[in-house]
């Protein structure tokens, strides 16, 4: 059996008194597609932040490629980990194609002198920089808007932005935080081809957590469930749809 | 890992065309885009801006107006100061209300090597960035740790140190006797003094322009910008906040030290009394008044914050209260300053006819 891409093992944190993770497991193998669903403040945007670095767990491990984690957010981007945010946090002020570059930054190699005096140097690994960075746009079809104000966007290009902003990083695992919010249901249909092109010709593993089901359902290999901060069922679609605990949880809230 | 999108993929309307020739057309447009100046109008713009700049020096005595040569250093020396501090303040959103503290650095620091250990004045102007710098690196370290208000009044404190150390150490400073700097010399006949410090002042604010446009829009100032608008975001991206936060100041800071060598030669005698508090809040206006977050926008504050009291030398008295009030006015009603103006002005104009 080869070890699982992503392990997280008993992860706890509080935050005063409120326990968001109590003791969760998770285990990501490589290339799978996840989902991680649960009501709100069950506790899995705090799971997103223990895994990339910007919290750090009272309890428990992460490792990923069967290595623990490095403690900076930005060294655990750089072994190859990449995010969106549930509460959009991009550059605002800087255009479409400045908030994608900068996911190339963990690659650039240029020097600072190159840059400062704007060699010739500089201007090849921007150029380089720039093609892949078009690949991305011209996948989540945002070529349009890149000299476009990030901030002037409407939401649902925001939302990808984020996602080519990761996926600029090259990542190996990409957690999507409720990407789907704030978009129509045809907007949402265009996303859900998108996460799986991602997962099928880049071959980057995707933890994705969302709120509507009908998009979880319909992608996910499996599906794992929180409340409350514990992990209440893991299972494929089908068993989680029918799982009781879930239901009382989970579709009991939103009912 | 990353695979590139099959060729199926490429867009529609491309699909006839020879894929070699959409690489290079493509490859053309991205080079374009990384240009600083663009077109023939703007380049014969910037050539007769640099040759005017370069004549300064020589016409300023021949029309009889001599005296503005000094206001010429002085504003190029501001110039630099503002860039710099807007390299710290508009693009990694850290405010320093002590860049006075990093001027004075350079200024000592420049003015001690060529006094006290006869550097020859171009190793004692890098000097002077290079231990600024330092400094600068050193007051970026509890930016790590330090947010918002916290940063800023660390910083306005490391300015009011310096000032006090300088007032204090009369071996270094001189005390209120002063330190005296030797006069720069470029071996060139014919020139005085002041001349020629303008041709050297004015040499290097163009310089330190150009790199500060060339930073702006490199990964470094992409880097910057991003820990200003989302520090969480730019750290799960990869930017180390550790090294461009003290990068920042580092570099800042060594745009002041060299502001600060040619405050040296300017005035020939330091004294701790010309960088107080409220020369950092005259650099601070500087950047406010112009725009933050471009560089063209500090070099307009500054020259403006130069050349306005000049010309109106009887406010000399009200000068901070006005600071202080413009500071304020400009934040509240006009965020992005001059420049943000005139850029909105331009935009709104090239729509107009629509
Ligand atoms: N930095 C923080 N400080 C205090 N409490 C926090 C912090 N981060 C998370 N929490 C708490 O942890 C709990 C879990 O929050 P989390 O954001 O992870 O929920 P979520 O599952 O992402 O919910 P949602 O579906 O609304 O996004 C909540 O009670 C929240 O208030
Ligand atoms: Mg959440």
């Amino acid at each position: 059996m080869t070890a699982p891409l992503l392990e997280v093992r008993g992860v706890s944190i509080a935050f005063g008194g409120v326990v968001a993770l109590d003791r969760v497991d998770l285990e990501v193998g490589r290339r799978e597609l996840v989902s991680v669903i649960g009501p709100n403040g069950a506790g899995k945007t705090t799971l997103f932040n223990c895994i990339c670095g910007l919290y750090r767990p009272d309890a428990g491990r992460i490792a990923f490629e069967g290595r623990p984690l490095p403690r900076r957010p930005d060294l655990i981007a750089r072994r190859g980990i990449a995010r969106t945010f549930q509460n959009l946090e991009l550059f605002r002020h800087s255009t479409v194609l400045d908030n994608v570059l900068l996911g190339r930054h963990l690659h650039i190699r240029t020097p600072f002198v190159a840059a400062a005096l704007g060699l010739p140097r500089w201007k090849r690994d921007e150029v380089a920089h720039r093609r892949r960075v078009e690949e991305i746009l011209d996948f989540l079809d945002l070529q349009a808007a890149r000299h476009r104000r990030v901030g002037d966007l409407p939401m649902a290009q925001q939302r990808l932005v984020e996602v080519a902003r990761a996926l600029a990083t090259e990542p190996i695992l990409l957690l999507l935080d409720e990407p789907s919010s704030g978009m129509t249901a045809e907007e949402k249909a265009d996303l859900v081809h998108r996460i799986k092109d991602i997962r099928e010709e880049w071959g980057i593993t995707v933890v994705l957590v969302e709120h509507d089901l009908k998009i979880v359902m319909g992608i996910s290999d499996w599906i794992a469930v929180l409340d409350h901060g514990t992990k209440i069922a893991q299972g494929p679609p089908e068993a989680i749809q029918r799982d009781p605990q879930v239901i009382s949880a989970y579709l009991g809230e939103t009912a | 890992m990353f695979t590139p999108l099959a060729p199926g993929r490429a867009a529609p309307g491309l699909a006839r065309i020879p894929l070699f020739a959409v690489a290079r057309t493509l490859v053309e447009r991205y080079e374009d885009d990384l240009y600083l100046v663009k077109g023939p109008a703007a380049w014969t713009a910037v050539a007769a801006l640099l040759i005017g700049l370069a004549a300064l020096p020589f016409l300023l005595p021949r029309l009889g107006m001599g005296y503005l040569l000094f206001i010429a250093v002085l504003a190029s020396a501001n110039v630099i100061v503002a860039v710099g501090l807007n390299l710290l303040v508009g693009y990694a959103g850290l405010i320093s209300l002590g860049h006075a503290g990093f001027v004075a650095i350079g200024a000592y620091a420049s003015g001690l090597l060529a006094a006290r250990l006869e550097v020859p004045w171009p190793a004692a102007w890098l000097g002077a960035a290079a231990i600024s710098a330092a400094f600068g690196f050193l007051v970026g370290l509890p930016a790590l740790r330090l947010t918002g208000p916290y940063l800023t009044i660390a910083t306005l404190g490391f300015g009011i140190a310096v000032y006090q150390v300088l007032t204090n150490w009369t071996e270094l400073s001189g005390g209120r006797g002063g330190l005296s700097v030797p006069a720069l010399g470029l071996g060139v006949g014919g020139m005085s003094a002041i001349q020629q410090l303008a041709l050297v002042a004015i040499t290097a604010a163009v310089a330190l322009c150009w790199i500060a446009y060339n930073l702006a829009r490199s990964h470094i100032g992409r880097a910057l910008a991003a820990i200003r608008d989302s520090d969480i975001a730019a750290e799960v991206t990869g930017v180390s906040l550790t090294w461009y936060k003290t990068l920042a100041f580092a570099i800042s800071a060594a745009y002041a030290g060299v502001a600060g060598a040619i405050i040296a030669q300017a005035l020939r005698h330091l004294e701790p009394q010309a960088f107080t508090f409220l020369e950092s809040i005259t650099y601070f206006a500087m950047i406010v008044v112009g725009g933050l977050g471009t560089v063209t926008g500090g070099i307009i504050g500054a020259l403006l914050l130069t050349l306005i009291p000049h010309y109106l030398s009887g406010i000399k008295q009200w000068l901070p209260i006005a600071y202080g009030a413009v500071i304020i006015a400009m934040m509240l009603f006009e965020p992005q300053g001059l420049y943000g103006r005139w850029l909105r002005i331009r935009r709104y104009f090239k729509a107009w006819p629509l």
